[in-house]
């Protein structure tokens, strides 16, 4: 396993958030972490990339706790990670090139190299000659490309995705889907992607976490959960916009 | 819940900040050594910070130091004591002492500490802070130090442009009243110390790192969307005025 997280509590304003997630993500495969609005997905991610530290529990990321880790080792355990942002968090003042090579000036790289990475990045999302725009020049789906193109830049070995289709026409959500497919096929990042838009899980999924009350409900594959007879989770399937039948939800 | 009660809540948040902001200065002192990271930021400030701050420096200075000439003459003159060397004297040791370096900050706490607080809040609000940290960066080198360094470089010069400015605004309005220039350059010189000077520029250190830290800490940790930014960017304006005022005086107590 590359990504292990065990026992992991979380209370934020004196509130439960997380009660214990157990959850394995093995090496070079998309899990989807699904559930409700406000059942501590982000929350998840971000103790995963250490932006938040837990109240209990392990974070294993390639053999190392990173909840032990001082700032300076998890900055070094960071450059193996790519996140891209619900709402995309470009630094607005930068144009697009300086947003997605940002994350190479870590790197003692040229500046002809970084040109090159950042336009292979831009033209991986399909946003070629946007170089020089700056994020309030750009609709949401174009920032959550940049976003991408941000996050698989330093060629992570993982990839987070907060929410990637929140806030996107069907339409576009639907792109974003193919794009994240597109790059697993050529970065061969491990991906976490949290998200409550069940097509977009079943589509991009190899396997499927459900994250319920604080704890993981459900984990298992993407046939397993259409025919889990968990009320909660036929539930959260049925509340869909496309009713629950046999068969409804993406591939295989 | 009774008054204690709120007392002791009020008191807990105290400590909280304190925590807080002493951590953020732990953490600022620690990013020092990440030379890289802040280097070319640090530049980027000292211009927004220093050289965008001149014009309305430039106005304030040149104001202040043209009511100080008038109001000292009037004052002197009715007090029907020899005015024309005593201008000077008195516009030196005002402007010198307390009127630049105190009305520079209080003008540069609205329009700094204000800027820095609602950067960073919007930055933190919209995980931008998070987006930097996840690149691997640490905000702290990227984002605090490069506006502490260039507020405590900045802030001594724009002080020193405020002292030269008034003392001409004060010049030329002291000349148009009938003073010669011959009586208040001579006036200036008569009890001008260079420890005036370093007063002033030892204050303005003092009054910038307080407007900067507080725009730093306040940003840095706002939440709560836009109204948590706009109440971040008022905490720092008022903050950071209150310290200056208190700081005028502890200065004041102990080198003067």
């Amino acid at each position: 396993m590359s990504l292990v997280i065990r026992g992991l509590k979380k209370r934020l304003g004196g509130k439960p958030v997380l009660k214990g997630v157990d959850l394995e993500v093995r090496e070079g495969e998309t899990l989807v972490v699904l559930g409700r609005s406000g059942c501590g997905k982000t929350v998840l991610l971000k103790h995963i990339i250490g932006l938040m530290r837990p109240d209990e529990g392990e974070i294993w990321v390639d053999g190392r706790d990173i909840t032990k880790l001082s700032f300076k080792e998890l900055i070094e355990v960071r450059k193996q990670f790519g996140m891209v942002f619900q709402a995309s968090a470009l630094l607005d003042s930068m144009t697009v090139a300086e947003n997605v090579g940002l994350g190479l000036r870590r790197e003692k790289l040229s500046k002809d190299e970084i040109e090159r990475r950042v336009s292979e990045a831009l033209e991986m999302v399909g946003l070629e000659g946007w170089e020089e725009a700056l994020p309030a020049e750009l609709s949401g789906g174009m920032k959550k490309r940049v976003g991408l193109a941000r996050a698989i830049v330093t060629r992570p070995k993982f990839l987070l995705y907060d929410e990637p289709t929140a806030g996107l026409d069907p339409v576009m959500a639907r792109s974003i889907d193919r794009l994240i497919a597109e790059l697993r096929e050529r970065i061969f990042s491990t991906s976490v992607i949290v998200t409550h838009d069940i097509i977009s899980a079943f589509s991009v999924c190899d396997r499927l976490a459900f994250l319920h009350e604080g704890r993981i409900r459900f984990l298992g594959y993407p046939e397993e959960a259409r025919c889990s007879e968990d009320p909660v989770l036929r539930e959260f399937f049925s509340g869909g916009i496309i009713p629950w039948r046999e068969g409804a939800f993406g591939r295989g | 819940m009774g008054p204690l009660g709120h007392i002791g809540t009020y008191v807990i948040k105290f400590f909280e900040h304190m925590g807080r902001f002493g951590t953020l200065v732990l953490q600022t002192a620690r990013a020092l050594t990440d030379f890289p990271t802040y280097a070319h930021p640090t530049l980027k400030q000292m211009v927004r910070i220093g050289v965008e701050s001149l014009p309305i420096v430039l106005v304030t200075s040149t104001f202040t130091g043209m009511v100080s000439s008038l109001q000292t003459f009037y004052q002197l003159k009715s007090a029907m004591v020899p005015v024309h060397t005593m201008v000077g004297s008195a516009v030196e040791k005002m402007i010198f002492l307390e009127l630049a370096p105190s009305l520079t900050a209080l003008v540069l706490a609205g329009r700094v500490g204000a800027t820095i607080a609602a950067e960073l809040g919007t930055m933190r609000v919209t995980e931008q802070i998070d987006a930097l940290e996840t690149l691997a960066f640490n905000p702290v080198a990227y984002l605090v130090v490069p506006r502490v360094l260039a507020g405590m470089v900045m802030f001594p010069i724009l002080t020193i442009f405020s002292m030269t400015v008034g003392v001409v605004g004060a010049w030329v309005v002291s000349v148009c009243s009938g003073i010669s220039s011959a009586d208040f350059l001579y006036g200036m010189r008569l009890f001008f110390k260079p420890w005036d000077v370093y007063y002033g520029i030892i204050k303005s250190v003092f009054f910038g790192l307080s407007i900067v830290s507080v725009g730093c800490y306040e940003g840095f940790f706002a939440k709560g969307g836009a109204e948590g930014v706009g109440r971040a960017t008022t905490k720092a304006v008022v903050v950071a005025c209150l310290l200056i005022l208190m700081w005028n005086y502890i200065l004041a107590l102990i080198l003067l």
